[in-house]
């Protein structure tokens, strides 16, 4: 189904620990040098638009610099961020092994061999000392109803993860509350997360299910319309409201704060709105690759 | 857009006076990574000894936790992290006699005024081309605290590193004009 970036990882032979954790291991290597195509695709096209000299000067290094890293083989960023790793398993799948061990070696590999830099520490509050393997992962097991496996990978970067936030709105504001959420919250942090940005919204579920709802919107190719056509319109008028503001590339000014912007909607309790807003940079790394034949038939 | 202004590290009394928010820089010369624990760091040593640790004193300091060497270069990827979370140390270190900062976002008004008292400067980097910036790094050399891994207090020798000035040492504030100019526009739009 989706594969946003790498056409070299094929589907599995056998679903288990060991394969899961080598298929996390390429597209780590993957991610961190090579810019999402999709990524690439919408600053080629807004640099075609942008009316601003220095935000167009901007959009040309984002392009200079995806084309140096993958030549190089040299990270697009220097933070190579946090692991963030969603496997999802259907019906017709098992998953035998110790995943989230394997799933750590593997990163601790990737992130030696590929000479990236190690972002985590031992403990947000008692033990601040960088582990110097970059792991652990982030990694969450879901189960899912279509057939076949998928696993997503983010790198995820520092300075767009801290822009980012859960706001549990009154479900009176409406769709008015959360646009003025959303612009509000992009001229206050746009310029940590460095833009042009891909949002990832996420509306409904509950204070914690709403973050994820955010983050895996991330996961969908730019330009991607939601599935619904109302919430497509919303998309559109969000991502309109946000370059309005003119904060720009790099927030130096211009046409062109966001690239795109994707919501990802759920069911809610009659007393909540909640929403997650998860910015992602224009560094944004991910892939999405279905593990299994069955999936791809 | 004006041609890009080639300034020679460490910056003079001169130069710094005369850069105004917008311009665009290219600098060469020696610049100092620090980051979070860095500037924990940097400022304990300060508070104990009463002046910068590393003859640090009219240096400029960039915001940035590099990758490991590769493909031949210093290091593989060298770009700005986000200055405001080192705005709780940046007044002290001005005052003790670093003259420039390099990073990306807005800063606290508290910087600005620093910049203002010590004529001194903020540069915005273009954040997420760090593969590009580091292109224009042509040494690195660890000076200090190798145990922060990537944080450690390095001397990074660039050419021609490109970067904006956003706050000037006259009250100017870039990130901040943008927003208001952005906020003036949609105000007249809407009327």
């Amino acid at each position: 189904m989706i594969s946003t970036s790498n056409d070299d990882i094929r589907p599995l032979t056998a679903l288990n620990a060991d394969t899961v954790a080598a298929c996390a291991y390429d597209a780590i290597r993957h991610c961190a040098t090579h810019l999402r195509p999709d990524m690439l695709a919408a600053v080629r096209e807004a640099l075609i638009r942008e009316t601003s000299p220095r935000a167009r000067s901007v959009l040309q290094s984002v392009i200079d610099n995806a084309a140096i890293a993958a030549n190089d083989g040299v990270p697009l960023c220097q933070d190579t961020g946090s692991v963030w790793i969603d496997v999802e398993i259907g019906p017709d799948q098992c998953l035998p092994g110790d995943l989230f061990s394997n799933i750590d070696a593997a990163v601790a590999r990737a992130y030696d061999e590929g000479r990236l830099r190690y972002s985590i520490v031992a403990d947000a509050l008692v033990d601040r000392r960088n582990t110097e393997t970059n792991a652990p992962a982030f990694c969450e097991i879901h189960l899912r109803p279509e057939p076949g496996a998928r696993l997503s990978v983010m790198l995820k970067g520092g300075g767009s993860d801290n822009a980012s936030r859960v706001a549990m709105l009154v479900p009176g504001v409406g769709r008015a509350g959360i646009l003025e959420t959303v612009v509000s919250w992009v001229r206050q942090k746009a310029a940590n997360a460095c833009p042009p940005l891909f949002i990832g919204i996420g509306v409904g579920g509950t204070f914690d299910t709403v973050a994820h709802l955010a983050k895996t919107a991330l996961l969908r190719p730019i330009g991607t319309p939601n599935a619904d056509r109302e919430v497509a319109a919303f998309e559109q008028e969000l991502l309109a409201a946000v370059n309005a503001t003119g904060i720009g590339p790099a927030a130096l000014g211009g046409d062109t704060t966001a690239l795109g912007v994707a919501i990802n909607t759920a069911p809610c309790h009659i007393a909540a709105l909640p929403m997650a807003i998860n910015m992602g940079c224009i560094a944004l790394r991910s892939a999405s690759i279905e593990l299994t034949e069955a999936a791809n038939e | 857009m004006s041609e890009p202004r080639s300034l020679t590290l460490p910056l003079s009394r001169e130069s710094l006076a005369s850069l105004r928010i917008g311009d665009e820089v290219l600098l060469t010369g020696p610049l100092y990574t620090m980051r979070d624990a860095g500037s924990l760091r940097a400022l304990e040593a300060l508070t104990a000894e009463g002046a910068l640790p590393f003859n640090l004193a009219g240096q400029t300091l960039f915001y940035v936790g590099p990758t490991p060497a590769a493909a031949g270069r210093a290091l593989g990827a060298v770009g700005p992290t986000t200055a405001s979370r080192m705005d709780f140390a940046t007044p002290a270190l001005m005052d003790a006699g670093i003259v420039a900062t390099i990073g990306k976002g807005k800063r606290d008004l508290s910087v600005i005024e620093a910049c203002k008292r010590n004529g001194g400067v903020y540069f915005a980097c273009v954040g997420g081309i760090a593969a590009l910036l580091a292109t224009h790094v042509r040494g690195a050399e660890t000076i200090a605290w190798d145990d922060l891994g990537t944080e450690a207090l390095r001397r990074l020798d660039v050419v021609d590193l490109p970067a904006f000035v956003a706050i000037d040492s006259h009250g100017g504030d870039l990130y901040r004009t943008i927003e208001e100019n952005a906020i003036n526009a949609a105000t007249t739009d809407a009327l």
